[in-house]
């Protein structure tokens, strides 16, 4: 049983990582993600891939609704924003991590003006309007073909690092690997600066924190715009990942994924963040497996694959928030410290 | 210009798009009394649509029940579930953030969608036509008759449900736990029983709504996806008012019909977000929301 969690300086109390049990686990767990793409096949990589790239589009998602209190229902389409942004410049021989910069910003300039309204706007109504612009967005996806491809899609050139061409997921995996874990300590420390204190105050009650002196107008442009730009690198990477990419992959189903992965995980928590991801990216799988092993009795169980998922995740939102508001990090929570206090009982 | 503007091709597409509102006005009154009657935005509402038609279909032409043992059959149970889906999900978010309740109805949404799916599959079914099909024709213009009766239904059933609002004792009961839930349970009044009969009206609604679009158009999964442009325009006229809800469904058609005939049939489906989008730009609280004022 630990008896406390001490600290004695300043510098032990700002750590972003206090104790040496948590930073032993993260140099192993680092270590162990490097090695990764060294001991498994190639269908285990490419879901690491995945869930690294679920993991930088839920936090940004989580920055908007778990931290700010911003609601959104049109985040695939700002990963769209990104993905097309990056399929663009791909094409046009810019460097792959400029690129990834340039996807961020376009979506994030996107969002600010999508962010607008939400200075009088909120809830509700905040909803709605970015369930229009997703709507608005996937519309443009299909419309404007010397861009985007219309319906075909559009195809993305291969990522270069250093000269240093990403053919494979294996490659891959370590671009998306660093980006993912950049964006999310970067997430997770932003909520010790003022600016993410801000944001938490105006989730919690926007109108005292205006009454603090938080500007709402900066803070809450600057929360859809963060939000944003992870959505575009994740859209960007997505891209990469994927080589070629159609509008049908962005709809309003990709953002209630998100949602789901982060009330799953744990709304205003990067631990959350990343169990949701991970969580979600894996359920589909499961399904698809589910599926495959009833398909031997009856054939026609793969046709209901697609409709079974949405079912899930509809379960799934539904059940947590019903069930379990805290998501998944309050049952690791409960687990850690049960484990923490044996033989005594929290 | 000679060849002068259209005018009774103009008149004929406002007809057709202002007849075409009626149902989504339904729509919009299923919204109403649930947001009025509960407090919640009920984004399963097209899904309610959707499972009225396909309860319909099934009673209808696969168990070869007549129209009218179907037709009641299939309101009942969809207010069954609807009452279940508030038992079981509403009830237990009571009192919890805004946003946690939004998020459950879009995961009910998204359950109901795929539910839906998964057991009748994503097939296009023919639906025998409910209403009768011979064209009216008012002076130059032609309207089919479908839509015009579809029209006549719908606000038969809306100017129903206004009545038993205003008359019936149950109604006075649900208007009173709408408007002060404290009050109405100090005074006596079952809350819970009118939030369940809330959402059971609501789910009877969108289920008429989702049979007569399916009889006359066809069933699809997709059946449910209009209800969310409605939505959309809906919250510009003020959720909490009836006469808002039909306003609304009346200009979502009106507006419809007129950008389909000169825009193109793409274009339709996007408009009613545009035009959200816009206003709520320029009138964050709505064309006719009263601005709220918070205090701390």
């Amino acid at each position: 049983m630990r008896i406390g969690d001490f600290r004695a300086s300043y510098a032990q109390d700002e750590a972003l990582w206090p104790t040496r049990v948590q930073q032993s686990c993260l140099v192993a767990l680092a270590v162990a993600l490097l090695m990764l793409p060294l001991g498994v096949n190639g269908y285990v990589v490419g879901l690491a891939c995945m869930v690294g790239i679920h993991c930088i589009a839920a936090a940004g998602l989580n920055i908007m609704t778990g931290y700010t209190g911003l609601i959104s229902l049109g985040h695939a389409a700002f990963m769209g924003v990104g993905c097309y942004a990056a399929a663009w410049a791909a094409q046009r021989g810019v460097p792959t991590l400029l690129t990834l910069l340039w996807a961020g910003g376009l979506a994030a300039l996107l969002g600010i003006v999508v962010g607008l309204p939400s200075l009088r706007i909120k809830g509700l109504y905040l909803a709605v309007a970015t369930l229009a612009m997703q709507f608005l967005l996937v519309y443009v996806f299909r419309e404007w073909d010397s861009v985007t491809g219309g319906v075909r899609g559009v195809n993305v050139p291969n990522a270069h690092i250093l000269g240093f061409e990403l053919l494979n997921d294996q490659r891959m995996y370590y671009l998306i690997l660093p980006v993912a874990a950049l964006m999310l300590v970067g997430a997770r420390n932003l909520f010790r600066t003022r600016v993410g204190r801000a944001f938490i105050a105006i989730r919690d009650k926007d109108i005292s924190a205006e009454v603090l002196g938080i500007d709402l107008l900066h803070y809450k442009l600057a929360s859809f715009a963060l939000g944003s730009f992870y959505a575009g690198v994740a859209g960007a990477l997505l891209g990469y990942f994927y080589r070629a990419m159609t509008p049908e992959y962005f709809t309003l189903q990709l953002s209630i994924f998100y949602l789901a992965a982060i009330i799953v995980g744990g709304l205003g928590s990067m631990l959350g963040t990343i169990l949701g991801a991970v969580f979600m990216t894996l359920v589909p799988e499961i399904l698809r497996a589910i599926v495959a092993l009833v398909a031997q009795w009856a054939p026609r169980a793969t046709e209901v694959l697609s409709p079974m998922q949405q079912l899930v995740f509809g379960l799934l939102i539904m059940g947590f928030l019903v069930f379990e508001p805290h998501g998944l990090l309050e049952i690791w929570r409960r687990l850690r410290r049960s484990f923490h206090l044996w033989p005594f009982r929290s | 210009m000679n060849t002068g503007f259209d005018w009774v091709a103009l008149a004929e597409y406002s007809a057709i798009g202002l007849l075409s509102g009626g149902l989504l006005a339904l729509v919009a009154l299923g919204f109403v009394l649930i947001y009025k009657g509960t407090g919640v935005i009920n984004f399963a509402m097209g899904e309610f649509m959707m499972l009225g038609a396909y309860f319909f279909y099934t009673a209808n032409v696969m168990w070869k029940l007549p129209t009218v043992v179907a037709l009641p059959l299939t309101l009942v149970a969809v207010a069954l579930v609807a009452a279940l889906i508030e038992r079981v999900l509403l009830r237990p978010l009571s009192g919890q953030p805004v946003i946690s309740v939004l998020m459950a109805t879009i995961g009910l949404a998204s359950a109901l969608h795929g539910g839906v799916d998964a057991l009748w599959g994503g097939n296009n079914y023919e639906m025998p036509a409910l209403l009768p099909r011979k064209p009216l024709t008012p002076g130059d213009i032609l309207i089919p008759g479908q839509l015009f009766w579809s029209f006549v239904l719908a606000a038969f059933v809306i100017a129903a449900f206004t009545l038993y609002f205003r008359y019936s004792k149950t109604g006075i009961a649900m208007r009173a736990a709408a408007s002060d839930p404290m009050t109405a349970y100090v005074l006596g009044i079952d809350v819970r029983r009118t939030q369940a009969l809330t959402w059971m009206f609501a789910g009877v609604v969108g289920a008429v709504a989702g049979i007569v679009v399916a009889s006359m158009t066809s069933l699809s999964p997709a059946l449910g996806g209009a209800a969310l442009g409605v939505l959309a325009v809906i919250i510009l006229g003020g959720l909490d008012s009836i006469a808002g809800a039909i306003v609304a469904g009346l200009i979502v058609g009106l507006i419809e019909s007129l950008t389909a005939a000169y825009l193109g049939g793409k274009v339709r489906d996007i408009v009613p977000y545009a035009t959200v989008l816009i206003i709520l730009l320029i009138r964050p609280y709505g064309l006719f929301g009263t601005r709220q004022i918070e205090r701390l």
